[in-house]
This record gives structure tokens, sequence and C-alpha cells, in this order.
């Protein structure tokens, strides 16, 4: 199994280990799941993502290229400005979902998911222009640093003022650990950074945001609870190869759609203008029970209209929520639905997303 | 309390005359962690050793709870529904169900606490 450069902390720190995407990564610390969730909610949780695969595309025509890979306007990106897109297959689904940023015309870093990596690469790599070079950084971790505190806690660990960046912008800057790469998102929807460090200083950098008391550990498993709540699909799970982006419900990251050029895009302009059969909705359980992955939804006299591809345990609303895919034509807020879970039919409602707010810092509006 | 016996699933039973009290071990609470909801079964179903009888589920996952004896489910405990930091190692409230059971031998067969806890140490 693999082991990211914060991989002896981990243990160190007592965390209960598991195998994922291929790395053997903190599931949870000492103090559990629950409480590393609302910490994260609270303060500032720190989480290693350095399982993630962190590239870049550089050349000239790179925008263009983007815009045949993903469906998203990559073009009008200005420099320093994140985007949340997915790579497209020929057939409209998806290959991955990914954070593409523009640090300059011809050169975007990315963000790709680490299950997808080796997938994503090759994918990549087969649809390569000439011009365009692929670099993949095999000597940097990713460290995530989340919640309502990290601002302060940046500005006390690494004497930077942040709060100047907005969200989705990036920033690098020299530091006691080396280059970093400053991302302002995240994947729990509180204000929060993901920061791109040297392999070698990463131990460093995680020991000193670890000092600061604002600061706690979270493992995987809270990642996943926090995400949930805010409706973020995951990628194997809530999307995959046959999901469409119109399925999906982010049609929001094509804007106007004036991208029409991209692979798969036949079916997805398709969807777009024609509606998809089937939807990616909230669910959130009113009854007695958690619902999780593969759980069928039905309509309550027992007709099967869907499946969840996600669900647990909410701490904040204290209460079951997921999210699945159900026919169009049931996809509306507020219907009344059962999860079945083990034979066992248990109430739930369609639910917007996210079913709690994002806390991500607005974006900055520069005087002009 | 030797009538307690311990099984490898980290249930523990309390053997009462002809009727085993089946519950979780402090280990095995500790391993599921945060617990948010527990499946309980209906009074009158009949169970098999090796089935399982009830689920927990944590904010991650759902972990099923086998029984070690054959029988009749003839008590739930419906109390933990509401009180799930009730589901440990303590006889009084902690139980899950009470089970008739057709062969004693089964529950004789179990661990006694020293074996347990020698178990348990074996796999820190």
């Amino acid at each position: 199994m693999k082991q990211t450069p914060l991989h002896s902390i981990h243990t160190g720190l007592n965390a209960k280990m598991a195998e994922f995407a291929g790395y053997d990564m903190p599931i949870q610390y000492s103090e559990g799941v629950m409480a590393e969730h609302n910490w994260t909610r609270e303060s500032c949780g720190l989480f290693d993502v350095s399982h993630m695969g962190q590239i870049t595309l550089e050349g000239e025509g790179v925008a263009e290229f983007l815009e045949k890979l993903t469906p998203s306007k990559i073009s009008a990106l200005k420099d320093g400005v994140a985007k949340y897109t997915v790579l497209t297959n020929e057939d409209g689904g998806m290959v991955d979902d990914l954070i593409v940023t523009r640090l300059s015309k011809d050169k975007f870093f990315a963000v790709i998911n680490a299950g997808c990596k080796d997938k994503d690469i090759e994918w990549i790599k087969n649809h390569l222009p000439e011009n365009i070079t692929f670099y993949s950084f095999e000597d940097r971790a990713l460290i995530a640093i989340q919640g309502p505190k990290t601002e302060e806690t940046i500005r006390s660990v690494l004497g930077f003022d942040l709060s100047e960046q907005g969200y989705m912008r990036y920033s690098e800057a020299e530091s006691d650990y080396g280059l970093l790469f400053i991302s302002r998102l995240g994947y729990t929807g509180e204000d929060g950074f993901e920061i791109s460090v040297p392999n070698e200083k990463a131990a460093d950098l995680w020991n000193a945001f670890s000092a600061n008391d604002n600061v706690k550990p979270v493992g995987l498993a809270a990642r996943d609870s926090l995400r949930l709540e805010m409706g973020y699909p995951l990628y194997g799970h809530d999307i995959d190869a046959t999901t469409s982006p119109i399925e999906a419900d982010i049609a929001w990251i094509m804007g106007k759609m004036t991208n029409t050029g991209f692979i798969g895009a036949e079916r997805v302009i398709n969807e777009a203008q024609n509606g998809a059969s089937r939807k990616r909705v909230g669910v959130k359980i009113t009854g007695r029970g958690v619902a999780r992955e593969g759980a069928e939804i039905c309509t309550p006299d027992g007709q099967k209209i869907g499946e969840l591809t996600s669900g647990g345990f909410s701490p904040t609303l204290q209460g079951a929520i997921g999210q699945g895919y159900i026919e169009t034509k049931f996809a509306t807020e507020g219907k009344e639905i059962v999860v079945r879970v083990r034979g066992r039919d248990i109430e739930a409602v369609i639910a917007s997303l996210p079913f709690v707010e994002a806390k991500t810092k607005k974006p900055i509006k520069k005087a002009a | 309390m030797s009538n307690i016996k311990y099984t490898e699933d980290h249930e523990w039973i309390k053997v009462d005359g002809d009727t085993a009290w089946i519950g979780i071990t402090t280990y095995a609470r500790h391993a599921l962690g945060d617990l948010v909801y527990i499946e309980l079964p209906e009074t009158g179903r009949q169970i098999a050793k090796g089935d399982d009888f009830a689920v927990v589920e944590s904010v991650k996952a759902a972990s099923e709870i086998y029984t070690p004896v054959t029988g009749e489910i003839v008590e739930v405990n419906d109390n933990l529904q509401d009180n799930m930091d009730d589901l440990k190692e303590d006889i009084d409230t902690g139980w899950i169900v009470k089970v008739k059971m057709t062969d004693d031998s089964e529950a004789s067969a179990l661990m006694d606490k020293a074996a347990y806890d020698s178990f348990v140490e074996g796999l820190e």
C-alpha cells in the first residue's frame, strides 16, 4: 500500500488507518468522527489529502485543450482563479471531477482524485496535443486546513495575511516550508485552504499547524460526513463514467454553455436542452435509521424510483442524510419518499442541497 | 459473574437459566465509534447461532451484531433506541435482546472473562 509523506504522523497519533485509493490513510483520530466533524465546523480541521494528484498542463493553447477535456469555459478564467469542473468521456459521462486553476495564460494547475489519478493521467496523455506539456508532482504533499478559524490560524502559524485572497483563488508563497501553492477552497463547506507543500517539508508544516490550539487533525471519515452535509458529489459513488453533469445537477460548471466542443458534448448538450431522465438529489431521512449507498429510493407506495449513491449521519443536523439519483419527474423538493434499508422502508423527503449552509468566503470584489 | 460469556465477535452473554442476555463488549463499543442508531429485531423471531439480529449504525458505517446462541428472541431492549449510550458492557442496561435458548451447550462453549481478556490482548 502507498503512503503519504505524513503517514508516520498519523500512526504516531494512533489514527485508525485503512486503505483508500491504494493509500494507507487515517480514517479517524482518537477523538472520533463526530468530534472531528464538529471541530472543523467550529474551529479548524487539518486533513492529509496528499493522496490526491497534483498536475500541471503547460503550453500555448492549453485553455482550449482544457475546453476539450471539460465542459467549462476555461478560457474565461483569469490568472489565479480556480474552478470546479469535470473530465467528460465520449458518452458524456465523467472520467473524474477536479479543480483547475489558471496560473498564467499558458499554464494550469489541477488537483485530481486519488482513485482516478492513473486513469486521468492516461486519459489526458491520450488526448494531449504535441505542444502541451503534462507534469505530475510526485514531490508534493497536500494539506487541507478548513474551518472558521483557518484564516487567523494561518496568520499565526505562517505569518501570512490571506484575508485579501478570495474564495476559489490561488496564490504562491515562499515560506519556512518551501514554496507553497495556496488555494482558498475545500471539500467541507467551511472557509479554508488546500496547501501544496514539498514532500520533505510536509511533516514540519503539519506539525506547525497541529501545535496551534485552534487545530486538530481530521480523518477521511469526517471529511466524508462534512462533504455529505454540503451535498458535494464523491467520484466513484455519486458521479461516475455513466452519469452526465446534467444528471448530476452540476450544470452550473458549464456557465452559459458557450463551450460546445468538449468530449461527450452531444449527450450533455442534448440533456441540458431537453432534460435528463434521472437527477441527483438530496435525501433527508425523516424516519428512524440511517440509509447508505445502494439503498433503494421508492415512492411511499413502494414503486422504485432511484437509488442512494451516498448516505450517512449528519453530526450538524443530528439526523441521517444522503444523495442519490431518482427519476426526474419525482425530483421535487419536499416530495415524500421512502428508502429501503435491509427490507425496511424508512420515511424520507427529497431535499435541496446543501443540507448545511456553506460558510466559504465570498469572492473579494476589488474596486475598479 | 461467572455466568457471563464472551464471543470472538465481541458480544457478551449473560446466561440466566435457559435465557441468554446478549450485548456488546467495551472493546466492540470502542471499535464501532460514535453510534447513532440501532435497528432492533422483533420479539418472537427465531435466530440460529451465527445469525445477525441487530444492526448498529455509526456516522460512517453499519455493523451487524451476531448471536452466538440458537433460540427465540423473547425480549428486546427498546430503550436503546433513544439511549445509544446505554449500549455497552453493562448487564442491567446494555443488553440488546434476551434469547430463550434451545441448546445451552452453545453458551457454555463460549469464552469466560479471562479467556476473552487474553483474546482481546492478542488483537492489540
